[in-house]
């Protein structure tokens, strides 16, 4: 399937809202009472929110960071090395 | 020296006194235990703090200092009843007494548990525990802030858990979950992570877990601290307290918006499978496929359905065919027929017409009628005109009417001259008439039909032969062509078979062989 543009409203719904919005159009396919012109555009938006979907899970990517406070409060974050054993490898030697 | 006999006990000074007393408390209370509540706990600029311990019939007050206060592995607390072991030790300046307390424990569970239940009663009084402040967890968090020691089994258990699951960027705020500086880190970690704009250097989470691993309930009672609860009540991001395990319970975890039994189960409870969203996601789009493809089947049955009520169209159009076909036909008929009708017509009235001769012979003689005529009546003209001319001289006195008679002779000259013009003119235009009709009627003419390649035939007594009807054999008739009359026998016998093909032909072919 060509890949279809994200319509802005879409783009801004979060992984729930997308989700539910797509459950819905399939089951307003499912449902038989859509009329034809309206089944095209609710097929097309459900592709649309698929790939949303399916984006959104892709963008989960494990990364962990430390969070640092320096001498002025201010935040900052150092990135934490995760062991095999999901443990932490490194810690700042100012963290304990 | 009355008194001095009366009063043979040795004088102290205050001072001595009170060193007495100093040394023999100090001797025989060295190293005491004592139980008690606490009363009015402060902590001084110097770090030392002072309290009184207390029950129902004394008051003893107490001193820890600055570098007993940062080992004690209890924070006291007002209500608190504990043990406490020290020495007793007075103060002179002020004529009191006091234990220098070196270390404390909480008097029993129970006492614990007191001042939890009356912490939990007096912070529910303020609505921090109502369920309406729960606020919804993220289905799917982007950024979740974990508030934990970055050391230790919790947080790995976290991370593996979150991995497992569904992988997140996860922002670990690295605090003391227990000692006299847990509850502080904690609640700034809480309220800190809060301040975080979205889109700043430092991401925002969706949800945060507070998370610690089991221990006694002194090890964990950093999470009932007040400024804890308060800031977890408080916090506008999600939160999930996830603090020792199944059976603990701290005050955090009333003010979390979900209390996770262990911090596996917060992460459990913070992210749903990843997978299983997938699966779902995948399944939607194969029923979303599915629906459409039926829906798309539907319409196609129903267009179906409807095309079979409809006459067939290949049908309709042999009726019309057939119906074009038969009016085509009868057109072609009619028009051989109505072609036929109009040629016998024409025919009719080709043969009717008189001869171009004698229609020339008629237009003569008629102008010449007309020329006789004209003459006849110009001479009874002048005639007449004479006749009054005469009349007229006898009548007048010819010297008066000599200018008149000039003049009528004149006049009448140029008559004459006009009414001969005029018919000039008469017969010249008849004459250029005549030429036209002559012309007409040559291109009418039936040797103009003759000219086409047609042949009239002319019976023996002049009739022209306008039918098979009446063909007798042996009449004979004369075929007239464009370049002749032919005079011809008639022959009603069978009409002669064409002539076979010579075969000069085929022997001429036979030579390419």
């Amino acid at each position: 399937m060509t890949p279809v543009s994200v319509a802005p409203d879409i783009a801004a719904m979060d992984f729930e809202d997308a989700l539910a919005a797509l459950e819905d159009i399939v089951r307003q396919l499912e449902g038989g009472k859509v009329r034809l012109e309206e089944a095209v555009g609710a097929y097309e938006r459900g592709v649309r929110l698929k790939q949303h979907c399916e984006a959104k899970l892709r963008e989960a990517k494990a990364k962990v960071d430390l969070i640092t406070t320096g001498a002025d409060g201010s935040l900052g974050t150092v990135s934490a090395n995760i062991g095999a054993d999901g443990s932490l490898g490194t810690v700042p030697a100012n963290i304990k | 020296m009355v008194a001095d006999i009366t009063h043979n006990l040795p004088e102290y000074s205050v001072s001595e006194l009170s060193l007495a007393l100093k040394r023999t408390v100090e001797d025989a209370f060295g190293n005491v235990r004592v139980r008690g509540e606490i009363s009015g706990f402060k902590r001084h600029g110097s770090g030392h703090c002072y309290l009184r311990l207390k029950d129902d019939q004394a008051v003893l007050d107490a001193v820890i200092w600055k570098g007993v206060a940062s080992r004690l592995t209890v924070k006291p607390e007002e209500g608190l009843e504990v043990i406490v072991t020290g020495r007793i030790t007075t103060y002179p300046g002020r004529s009191s007494y006091q234990i220098i307390i070196e270390s404390m424990t909480v008097a029993g569970v129970g006492a614990l548990l007191k001042l939890l239940e009356d912490r939990r009663r007096k912070l529910a009084a303020e609505g921090l525990f109502e369920v309406s402040r729960k606020r919804k967890l993220p289905f799917l968090p982007e950024v979740i802030g974990v508030i934990t020691s970055p050391t230790g089994a919790v947080i790995r258990d976290i991370l593996h858990r979150l991995s497992d699951r569904c992988p997140r960027h996860v922002l670990i705020w690295p605090v003391a979950v227990q000692g006299e500086d847990a509850a502080g880190q904690i609640a700034a970690a809480i309220a800190g992570f809060n301040r975080l704009t979205p889109g700043g250097r430092v991401p925002r989470p969706d949800l945060l877990i507070v998370a610690r691993g089991g221990g006694s309930l002194e090890d964990l009672w950093a999470f009932n601290e007040e400024v804890v609860v308060r800031a977890a009540a408080a916090s506008v991001i999600p939160l999930i307290s996830a603090v020792g395990h199944e059976t603990d319970t701290t005050l955090i975890d009333f003010a979390a918006d979900l209390r996770a039994p262990t911090p596996t189960a917060a992460a459990e409870l913070a992210v749903p499978v990843r997978l299983d969203l997938m699966a779902r996601v995948s399944e939607c789009e194969g029923r979303l496929r599915g629906g459409m493809i039926r829906r798309l089947e539907d319409w196609g049955r129903r267009v179906d359905g409807l095309r079979r009520g409809l006459p067939e169209p290949g049908r309709l159009q042999e009726a019309a065919a057939l119906r074009l076909d038969d009016r085509a036909e009868r057109m072609a008929n009619a028009m051989a027929v109505l072609l036929e009708r109009r040629n016998a017509e024409m025919l009719r009235q080709f043969t009717a017409l008189p001869g171009p001769r004698e229609y020339l012979a008629k237009i003569g003689y008629q102008y010449a009628q007309a020329v006789t005529r004209l003459g006849y009546a110009m001479t009874s003209l002048s005639t007449a005109r004479t006749t009054r001319y005469d009349t007229a001289t006898k009548q007048l006195r010819p010297q008066a009417l000599l200018g008149e008679i000039d003049r009528s002779g004149r006049e009448l000259g140029h008559m004459a001259e006009r009414f001969l013009m005029a018919g000039r003119r008469v017969v010249d235009a008849r004459e250029d008439r005549l030429d036209r009709f002559a012309e007409l009627l040559a291109s009418y003419s039936y040797e103009a039909v003759l000219n086409r390649g047609y042949s009239v035939v002319w019976a023996a007594d002049g009739r022209v032969i306008e039918s098979a009807k009446g063909a007798e054999d042996g009449s004979r008739w004369a075929v007239e062509f464009k370049d002749g009359k032919v005079r011809v026998a008639v022959d009603t016998g069978p009409p002669p078979k064409p002539r076979p093909r010579s075969r000069k032909q085929s022997a001429d072919q036979g030579d390419l062989f």
